[in-house]
């Protein structure tokens, strides 16, 4: 099935969009908001990130910023419908209007961002490309990579930073392509490549899929910078502004220590006036962008603050540990930093 | 102004050859309006969206690197290059596909008329187990199931220390040409060309005398043994690059892919049961009286069906057998699901994503399986007149 999804999104893609002639650019708060649900286009299996769980729902640090912007509209984080997609399908299914924001580990680039008609909104999570190898071959830098097989999904930035990075050393590797995430760790996991390549998050996630974890080592050199973060449509600000707000509202409330638990305490006694404006109790900030008045305060109650969302997705509150590093507030040695509300 | 048979002078919308070119040419100028309308709208559309359109973009630098090229290909290369290496890797497997496939079709398709009860049942049972499971699912069973369970690298399965097996595919010697190896291929040329005209003068011998050459054995001596006396007495010029364990891997030598190795299995296992049932078809249009006729005349088994059943037979199989084909070729775009670098997975998978340009990118990959085809078709259609019924 999934094979044939590319071309049966990018054909429809290609008649949508001479199709859609007469049609003038609709607001997608207005789609959004007649048909009910937001669609979201989600990776089709990456723990941490997006995948299912045992009872069938999302879970993931991309599938809450999903429920995050459907809170903020709808005051209900359960109004979103998922679109798993593959790396090569992502960027038809956004461009044809299938779905209303791409929430899949997309690294912001400037082909994207500038020639794809997509708008990339703010980073959620700051990674890099890193290797993953088998502990028993006793690799301590890239360099001993020389003549190794690596396994690396297809349509990835991941494919351009290595062609980048190993001829320029002289160092020759071979690449074996696969379509998804899951089919990658499997050609590793039988032993089809030596090496695994893929964002450091990604290789957190895959490597809890290996049949024996521990096993495998991810190697500390990475290669490339990825900021990943939500993509949309070229052409609809007050859109643009919604999805970007949504995750700065999540970032400002962890900095401010607003959180799902303490959020309605904090609304009836604001602390300070950055609270008071963060939970609709001061000024139009939710108006402005054509929302409820309390959406962040929805966000919050129904999804939690940026660090909460973290540590019980990809943090160490689920199975895959990663530190906050780099995703750390701006305050606390990380880069996090969201512009303030006011 | 015409006339009508009658000889009357009749009006020009009564006559129904200007009607008709009238109403060809209204159709032919509103399909027209309608595609240019289509056109017209997408590239405004794009243009108004911020999306990049136009060829431009294969004269740019790819940046990835492809697992199997067989022509020169590198990161530096553009995104054209990545078309053709696609295009080249569909059509490798493609014939490779196809000349196994028609093999395999052939035999156990007269596999399944033959009055042995155990290969009969046998090649009954090929077909109904290779017809009836999807492609899709017999490629994802040889690639994981069957080629992924090989043993790693180092513990390769050997033969004679010369090819090795193991999950990453087969290597095998690569030959090196030395100096004055240019001869041999030239002595194979003229061997080829020696025995087809030994064919022809024993076709004239025959019509004349009625005695057969053995031309078989004849024209294989000269096709081999041109070549290969040429080769000797320029004293072998050709060195063997033996493939070793170094690190990671085997250098030297040639390596083939095992995500070819499963698409080609997988391809020609599944198009060969349609192909049995279409010879077997074939085989059982033949009049009884044919091979009857051809008993009284006491002909041996074996030059009955060549020369009497076959041919017949081939009037009917040939249109069928230019449909597997044709499906082969399409089906070998399943490569994406394992990886092997077909020009959907590299062309309109990773080229594509890279670039974006997906109308351009799925315009030219739609064309090229169009041209493929019509192509393959032509030629069968060349070979189906010459095996047509011949009146006389």
């Amino acid at each position: 099935m999934l094979y044939k999804n590319k071309f049966m999104v990018a054909v429809p893609a290609a008649l949508l969009l001479g199709g859609l002639a007469t049609a003038s650019q609709a607001a997608t708060l207005d789609d959004v908001k007649e048909r009910g649900s937001l669609n979201c286009g989600v990776n089709v299996g990456l723990a941490g990130f997006s995948a299912p769980d045992s009872d069938g729902k999302w879970q993931g640090l991309d599938v809450e910023t999903c429920r995050g912007i459907a809170a903020a509209i709808f005051g209900d984080p359960e109004k979103v419908e998922f679109t798993p997609l593959t790396a090569k399908e992502r960027f038809t299914a956004l461009q044809s209007g299938e779905i209303d924001v791409l929430s899949r580990n997309t690294t912001w680039t400037a082909t994207r961002d500038n020639s794809l008609g997509l708008n990339f909104t703010a980073t959620t999570f700051y990674d890099g490309q890193g290797f993953m190898v088998s502990k028993d071959l006793g690799i301590e830098s890239l360099e001993d990579l020389n003549g190794a097989s690596i396994c690396i999904q297809s349509g990835t930035t991941h494919e351009l930073n290595l062609a980048d990075y190993f001829p320029s050393r002289d160092i020759d590797i071979n690449t074996v392509t696969f379509d998804t995430p899951d089919q990658t760790a499997q050609g590793f996991a039988h032993g089809r490549c030596d090496v695994l390549t893929s964002d450091t998050s990604q290789l957190s996630a895959l490597r809890l899929q290996l049949p024996e974890p521990d096993s495998v080592e991810i190697l500390e050199t990475l290669i490339s910078k990825e900021p990943l973060g939500p993509v949309v449509r070229q052409g609809d600000d007050q859109w643009l502004d919604i999805v970007q707000w949504t995750i700065f509202a999540m970032v400002n409330a962890e900095e401010m220590g607003v959180n799902s638990d303490n959020v309605d305490e904090m609304r009836d006694n604001p602390p300070n006036p950055g609270v008071a404006r963060l939970l609709g109790k001061d000024g139009n900030y939710g108006e402005q962008l054509g929302l409820p008045n309390d959406w962040a305060y929805n966000i919050i109650k129904d999804v939690g603050n940026y660090g909460e969302v973290f540590s019980s997705t990809v943090g160490e509150d689920s199975p895959l540990k990663i530190q906050r590093g780099m995703n750390a507030l701006w305050n606390e040695g990380g880069i996090l930093y969201a512009p303030p509300i006011r | 102004m015409s006339r009508s048979p009658s000889g009357d002078r009749v009006a020009l919308w009564r006559n129904p050859t200007f009607r008709a070119y009238v109403l060809q040419g209204v159709l032919l100028a509103a399909l027209a309006a309608l595609i240019g309308f289509i056109v017209a709208n997408t590239m405004a559309n794009l243009e108004a969206r911020g999306i990049s359109t136009g060829f431009g973009f294969l004269d740019e630098r790819a940046g990835f690197s492809i697992p199997q090229t067989l022509i020169e290909y590198s990161g530096d290369s553009t995104y054209g290059r990545t078309f053709v290496v696609g295009l080249l890797n569909t059509l490798l497997v493609s014939a490779l596909g196809i000349v196994v496939a028609t093999i395999i079709g052939f035999a156990v398709g007269i596999a399944r008329l033959s009055s042995n009860w155990l290969l009969a049942r046998l090649a009954t049972a090929y077909v109904e187990i290779f017809r009836n499971i999807p492609l899709l699912v017999q490629i994802l069973f040889w690639y994981f199931a069957v080629l992924q369970a090989l043993p790693s690298p180092r513990q390769s399965l050997s033969l004679l220390e010369v090819i090795f097996i193991n999950v990453r595919g087969l290597v095998i010697p690569d030959p090196q040409p030395l100096s004055g190896f240019a001869a041999t291929p030239w002595a194979l040329l003229v061997g080829l060309i020696a025995a087809i005209a030994l064919g022809v003068y024993a076709k004239r011998r025959q019509v004349r005398t009625g005695k057969a050459l053995p031309i078989y054995w004849l024209g294989a001596g000269l096709i081999i043994g041109t070549p290969l006396l040429v080769f000797l007495l320029t004293g072998t010029p050709l060195e063997w690059s033996i493939p070793e364990l170094t690190g990671f891997n085997f250098s030297g030598g040639v390596r083939i892919l095992p995500e070819l190795v499963a698409l080609w299995l997988a391809l020609s296992i599944y198009t060969a049961a349609f192909i049995a049932e279409i010879v077997r078809s074939g085989i059982q249009s033949v009049p009884d009286g044919q091979v009857e006729a051809a008993n009284a005349l006491s002909l041996p088994g074996g030059i009955t069906l060549r020369k009497v059943v076959i041919p017949q037979a081939m009037r009917v199989i040939v249109p069928q057998l230019t449909s597997q084909y044709l499906n082969l070729i399409k089906n070998s775009s399943l490569a994406t699901a394992i990886g092997y670098p077909d020009l959907v997975a590299v062309f309109s998978g990773t080229t594509l994503n890279q670039t974006g340009q997906a109308i351009e990118i799925v315009a030219m990959t739609m064309a090229v399986y169009l041209v493929i085809s019509l192509v393959v078709s032509a030629l069968m259609n060349v070979y189906n007149a010459r095996t047509l019924l011949k009146e006389r």
